[in-house]
């Protein structure tokens, strides 16, 4: 789950990170009185959505009356901003925020990755911020330092001198680092973050150090400890379908294909995507149904593949393992009559009773193409998409 | 042989009388695995499918004397049971629970490599030697005791090697699912170690999906390392970046982790690619048959 950078910024200043006095609006009236409210005579405004590559496109203003953030609210609230990082449609803006300028000597780039390879959290930092990490990871690598964070061990003051040489601080720079190094940690792990972003970390004309961007992943698997950032949730800027899938429990991606896809595991679903364009067919989407393929969530399935208007046939792709084939079978009976599917269905079963669950699909009386191979129901999806 | 379980593994259930854990565990018993009990607390002292249940790992260990350990608790109990499994030092850990925080997963995994212990797992299907020791998810019926040692990130996936090396009359010496988490247990590595030195193993499938880098650490590792033939299959070829496709770890992020990337790396180190899902078996016959 993602948070947007007034979110993040939130949480920043609860831990002790320094960062701009702001105010979030989510109507134009609220801009002016904002701006009053945080005081001063230049603002920065920042459309918030989960993309980044805003200022490029238009979506960070530097302003220097309460009437211009009114205006930029107006320009931006409910309009979709795109960036180089959303698709062609770009991501809703549902939020402004409002910040005191900061006056920058240097910017500088920091972030913690829950790194694969060293199995820990991993401080990533760089002389060069406000720029493309990636790139600067390709043509200066010397700029960069990785520190790994023992999990046991915890962030150690040596680790944080290490990062502060490589950022160029000057000893009280590095002082209050040390200290920020310490909280970005706590944050990390306390609320279970799997990426956190400051890009860029600046240094202030009064030579302090400066969180000028806020950016924050969690991880979904700890949701359950933090209820309070699962209201941080923005739908608006998920895919309708995605959400709505979220909301059953059900693993769905949605992609530009038009076979619908329905398998229970996910490596078996990406493995039937990439069957169907083995066979020159296209996917529409990825759908995890889950070991336990019961009669709501198959039903719920099909809701949610037929809501996409591209697919013309869905693909069941079952294993049954542990779960029976005849049951699963009953289960997509009984789901294709509740949901009234109207294009045709192609029904592959295998494993346990599969023989059973094809008689049952056979004897239904539902139109199913039912095939007991993934090569030949795969093959017909894909002729009966074209 | 085979490699980290046969019909001697003496097998504790953790979590033993919860749904899941019975399910599955009423199968393993059916299949001829050594269950010699379970752990729920406060159940300590009862009976359960017939064996001895436990307040505590602690216990079970003492009475039973056991050296495997399978755990189906709820996520968020997993890093306590796995720390507790090891804490009486149960040499091989299998978790099947899907969902494990990852945060919790980095202390576990760092503890359990100080001590010298192996973890399969979490989010996967477990770990079966065919007609043997059935530790996990897998449906037994689909194995034959045979040739072929397969690892696998996905458990729907494992079945369908399986399945197409047992209907080519090759079988399996052990499957083992090493799970869909970023921070796994033990890594393709581990296990193409355990099965380059198993006599009964000829040649090893390993099954890949896109995001990390795993798969490319496995090329490196077989190249320098490995005498038997391996075979392989990546899944996701189609998958788009930057999205999560089902399993916590299946993510091609910042460009990297890309099914085309593993996939040309494997080759580049020898490794026998099956060009899609339905060539696994196949490419195994091209490889021994």
């Amino acid at each position: 789950m993602n948070l947007h950078e007034y979110q993040g910024k939130q949480l920043f200043a609860e831990f002790g990170l320094p960062v701009s006095k702001h105010e979030v609006v989510f109507n134009s009236d609220e801009a002016i009185q904002a701006c009053n409210k945080i005081g001063g005579t230049k603002w920065v405004v920042k459309a918030q959505v989960h993309a980044g590559g805003r200022g490029k496109a238009g979506g960070v203003k530097l302003i220097e009356s309460p009437e211009e953030a009114r205006d930029f609210a107006d320009q931006w609230l409910g309009k979709r901003l795109k960036t180089y990082q959303t698709d062609e449609n770009g991501q809703l803006v549902s939020a402004i925020l409002i910040e005191s300028c900061t006056d920058i000597d240097k910017e500088l780039y920091l972030s913690a990755v829950i790194d694969r390879s060293s199995q820990s959290v991993t401080f990533i930092a760089s002389s060069e911020g406000g720029v493309n990490i990636e790139e600067v990871a390709s043509k200066t690598p010397e700029k960069i330092i990785y520190e790994n964070v023992d999990p046991l061990t915890g962030p150690q003051p040596f680790q944080a001198r290490r990062i502060s040489s490589v950022l160029g601080l000057d000893s009280n720079q590095a002082k209050q680092f040390s200290g920020m190094f310490q909280n970005f940690v706590k944050l990390f792990n306390e609320l279970d973050l799997s990426l956190l972003e400051v890009n860029p970390l600046v240094i202030n004309s009064e030579g302090k150090l400066h969180c000028l961007d806020a950016k924050i992943n969690l991880d979904s698997n700890a949701l359950y400890r933090h209820p309070s950032l699962v209201e941080m949730q923005d739908p608006t800027q998920e895919d309708p379908r995605e959400s709505e899938a979220a909301k059953h429990d059900l693993s769905y991606v949605s992609l530009d294909g038009n076979i619908g896809c329905m398998v229970n595991g996910a490596g078996l679903a990406m493995g039937t995507m990439d069957t169907i364009k083995y066979f020159g067919g296209a996917p529409a989407n990825f759908l995890d149904v889950g070991g336990t393929a019961t009669q709501e969530r198959v039903s719920n399935a099909f809701k949610i593949i037929l809501a996409d208007p591209e697919v013309k046939v869905v693909l069941v792709n079952i294993f049954g393992g542990i779960v029976r084939c005849d049951l699963i079978a009953e289960g997509i009976v009984a789901a294709i009559k509740d949901v009234g599917v109207n294009v045709p269905v192609v029904v592959r079963l295998e494993g346990n009773n599969a023989e059973l669950g094809s008689q049952i699909l056979a004897d239904s009386g539902v139109e199913v193409e039912s095939l007991n191979d993934l090569e030949s129901a795969a093959k017909k999806s894909v002729e009966l998409a074209k | 042989m085979s490699i980290l379980v046969n019909d001697q593994t003496r097998v504790l259930v953790q979590g033993f009388t919860g749904s899941q854990a019975t399910l599955h565990s009423e199968q393993s018993i059916e299949y001829g695995t050594n269950i010699v009990g379970g752990v729920t607390p406060g159940k300590g002292g009862t009976t359960h499918l017939n064996k001895p249940v436990f307040n505590s790992v602690a216990d079970a260990a003492k009475a039973e004397e056991p050296n495997a350990a399978l755990i189906f608790v709820p996520a968020p109990f997993c890093k306590d049971s796995i720390l507790e499994a090891a804490d009486s030092g149960i040499e091989l850990i299998i978790c099947i629970t899907e969902g494990v925080p990852t945060l919790d997963m980095l202390i576990v995994k760092k503890k359990i490599d100080e001590l010298g212990l192996r973890l399969i797992g979490p989010n996967c299907p477990g770990i079966i030697t065919p007609d043997e020791a059935k530790l996990g998810i897998m449906p037994g019926s689909i194995h034959k005791k045979g040739k072929v040692g397969i690892i696998s990130r996905s458990g729907t996936l494992t079945y369908e090697a399986v399945k197409q090396t047992t209907d080519l009359g090759f079988g399996q010496s052990s499957c083992v699912g090493i799970g869909g988490d970023p921070i796994p247990g033990s890594s393709f590595i581990d296990m193409l170690e355990l099965f380059n030195g198993d006599d009964e193993t000829e040649a090893i499938v390993m099954v890949g999906e896109i995001g990390g880098s795993a798969e490319e650490d496995a090329a490196d590792y077989i190249k320098d390392n490995v005498s038997k033939p391996v075979i392989s299959y990546i899944a996701g070829q189609t998958a788009p970046a930057g999205k999560r496709m089902g399993h916590a770890g299946a993510i091609i992020a910042g460009g990297k982790g890309t099914a085309a990337d593993k996939i040309s790396k494997l080759q580049e180190s020898g490794i026998h690619i099956a060009e899609s899902l339905l060539h696994i078996g196949e490419t195994v016959k091209k490889v021994i048959g």
